[in-house]
């Protein structure tokens, strides 16, 4: 009876390898079946699909394919003004709009040489841990989600929403903020805004302590998690992996740590890390990253001060011409490292840019190369597990 | 950082070193010389984190820019690797070899930028577009204007306006409203 539920397939004789080192997969053969996973499947993580040859239950071939979402934003914003670019940029990643709006900033001020005020630093680090919160509350639970812990997504969803709430009332806007601008940011907190997210706060510190009990102590998300979708330390440097799916294999890297940036050299946190890189590893490490999210951001509210200059002077924003340069802006968002090569040309309009999204390598050559022998019942739990964003793979 | 652009001067050429800050160094060198360059980096100095390739047109220069961008994680710096190829027949060395994850920047710049990487896995599989006939589209002479007005215009029932001269009409009619009003009135 133990033997048939640890029964393990024998892969020796198929698929046999060709010559060339490629797989002798042959469909004719009823030995494999060709499945695409998404673009519309509710485990698929956006608008991406992944094509998988299966034999029997196991994968012995995947491949990404990305596309459904392709807009052109690298290209429309080469021919924009250089404020013109924000209502694109931003859509580079729905879940984290922040980001993107800090990088690209940041990237105009560096190469136009403009210092930001105290005030705005402090802000500008608020709205981004606040859209980590925002992500980190539905990727944690949406992790349980793959493996059909709903419940969990359901929670996660409300906070999310209450921290929609107090983006609103900061900067106007519910998903795209269009708050942090060249030379500062667009405002100061609103009236009574650290009580309402102080009480928003307590209530994602109940939310913390509930999801442990339906995810980390139950006993289906462990076996399903556990052992599951490993990333080998190996693997860090040659897939460019980053964020928490490097600190899971026990990686100590954060842009945060490394090259800080903004105020956080003046808060006190340590980056979590784990050292197995399964999907159990990922899972605790985005945990851990929920919990410090929310200290941080009390931490936030705490040393900043109450009033102060938001916005240095910057250029008219229409006659905006930059000198010819070029600059690479990194920052950590929930994902990892997220970054902007900025070029100009001395004209009004930059010359190029190019986002440095996690998912790029996460999503494309990684995915494709942990799913083989993988069960297809783990493909959602895999995908979700790198925390994949597709709109950031095809700018 | 001086000390490591020291040691590459001896063996290399590299031109245009502009430092962006302390730990951001851009420069320049030779087509035949970058993937040498870029494994020595890699392979000696700890420069383990590729960051990203990418590529800029100067279409006035007859030149694409590749920018080979690496990071050492120990002593946090950054490098970044300008190369100029010609944008006629554009082809580069394939650096695959180095980091899987080139494979894919390296499909993407065929297909957006049409430059060639002989050798690389996949590189002529599609990546983003599907059925894309037209000349590669992050090249600067693409019109993404011109391309939707052919693709997306005439539609029925569908017409556009300068948005300038539209406003002004709409907020400063030529003839006053009221005459309007009384012309009709009567």
């Amino acid at each position: 009876m133990n033997n048939l539920f640890n029964w393990e397939p024998d892969r020796s004789k198929y698929p046999t390898v060709k010559d060339n080192g490629e797989l002798d997969v042959d469909l004719s053969s009823h030995k494999f079946t060709k499945l695409w996973v998404g673009p519309n499947h509710p485990g698929i993580t956006g608008n991406m699909a992944v094509e998988i040859t299966i034999s029997g239950d196991e994968i012995v071939q995947a491949k990404t394919h990305v596309g459904y979402l392709h807009r052109g934003f690298e290209k429309l914003i080469e021919r924009r003004l250089f404020i013109q670019g924000f209502p694109t940029c931003i859509r580079m990643c729905v879940a984290e709009p922040d980001y993107n709006e800090y990088i690209l900033s940041k990237s105009i001020e560096d190469l136009s040489g403009i210092e930001i005020p105290e005030m705005a630093e402090w802000l500008r680090t608020l709205a981004l841990e606040m859209a980590r919160l925002q992500s980190l509350l539905r990727t944690v639970p949406g992790q349980g989600g793959t493996f059909s812990l709903g419940l969990g997504v359901q929670w996660g969803m409300y906070l999310r929403d209450l921290i929609s709430d107090r983006f609103e009332e900061l900067t106007g806007a519910r998903i795209y903020h269009m708050y942090i601008l060249p030379g500062g940011v667009r405002g100061l907190l609103p009236d009574g805004f650290k009580a309402r997210m102080e009480e928003n706060l307590k209530l994602i510190d109940q939310f913390v302590i509930n999801i442990k009990k339906l995810m980390f102590d139950n006993v289906i998300f462990k076996k399903r998690a556990i052992g599951v979708g490993v990333i080998k330390k190996e693997w860090v440097d040659q897939f460019g992996i980053v964020g928490p799916n490097a600190r899971a294999v026990g990686i100590s890297r954060d842009i945060r740590k490394d090259y800080p940036y903004l105020k956080y050299q003046e808060l006190d946190f340590e980056p979590p890390i784990a050292k197995n890189g399964d999907i159990f590893a990922r899972s605790t490490v985005r945990y851990q990253e929920l919990i410090q999210t929310v200290d941080l951001i009390r931490q936030i509210m705490a040393k900043m001060p109450e009033k102060g200059d938001i916005k240095s002077p910057t250029p008219n924003v229409l006659h905006w011409k930059i000198a010819k340069g070029e600059t690479y802006i990194r920052s950590e968002s929930s994902r990892g490292e997220y970054g902007m090569y900025y070029v100009t040309d001395g004209s009004d309009k930059p010359r190029r840019i190019n986002l440095r999204g996690p998912s790029y390598n996460h999503a494309m050559s990684l995915l494709e190369h942990m799913l083989i022998n993988a069960n297809i019942s783990d493909v959602h739990a895999i995908m979700v597990s790198l925390q994949t964003c597709p709109p950031e793979i095809e700018r | 950082m001086k000390d490591l652009l020291e040691r590459l001067n001896t063996k290399y050429n590299l031109t245009d070193i502009k430092y962006q800050r302390d730990n951001l160094v851009f420069l320049t060198i030779g087509k035949e010389n970058t993937i040498d360059l870029v494994t020595h980096l890699r392979d000696y100095e700890g420069f383990t984190h590729f960051v990203l390739l990418s590529c800029v047109d100067w279409i006035e220069e007859g030149k694409f820019q590749l920018t080979y961008f690496l990071n050492q994680p120990e002593r946090k710096y950054d490098i970044a690797i300008r190369t100029m190829i010609d944008r006629d027949n554009a082809e580069m060395v394939s650096a695959h070899h180095l980091w899987r994850q080139i494979t894919t920047y390296q499909r993407e710049l065929r297909e957006m930028y049409g430059i060639n990487f002989p050798g690389s896995p996949g590189v002529d599989e599609n990546f983003i577009l599907e059925g894309w006939d037209d000349i590669p589209p992050m090249r600067r002479e693409f019109d993404t204007k011109q391309y939707s007005e052919d693709t997306f215009f005439p539609r029925e029932g569908r017409k556009t306006h300068d948005p300038a001269s539209y406003m002004k009409e709409k907020l400063y009619p030529t003839e006053p409203t009221t005459d309007k009003v009384n012309k009709t009135d009567e």
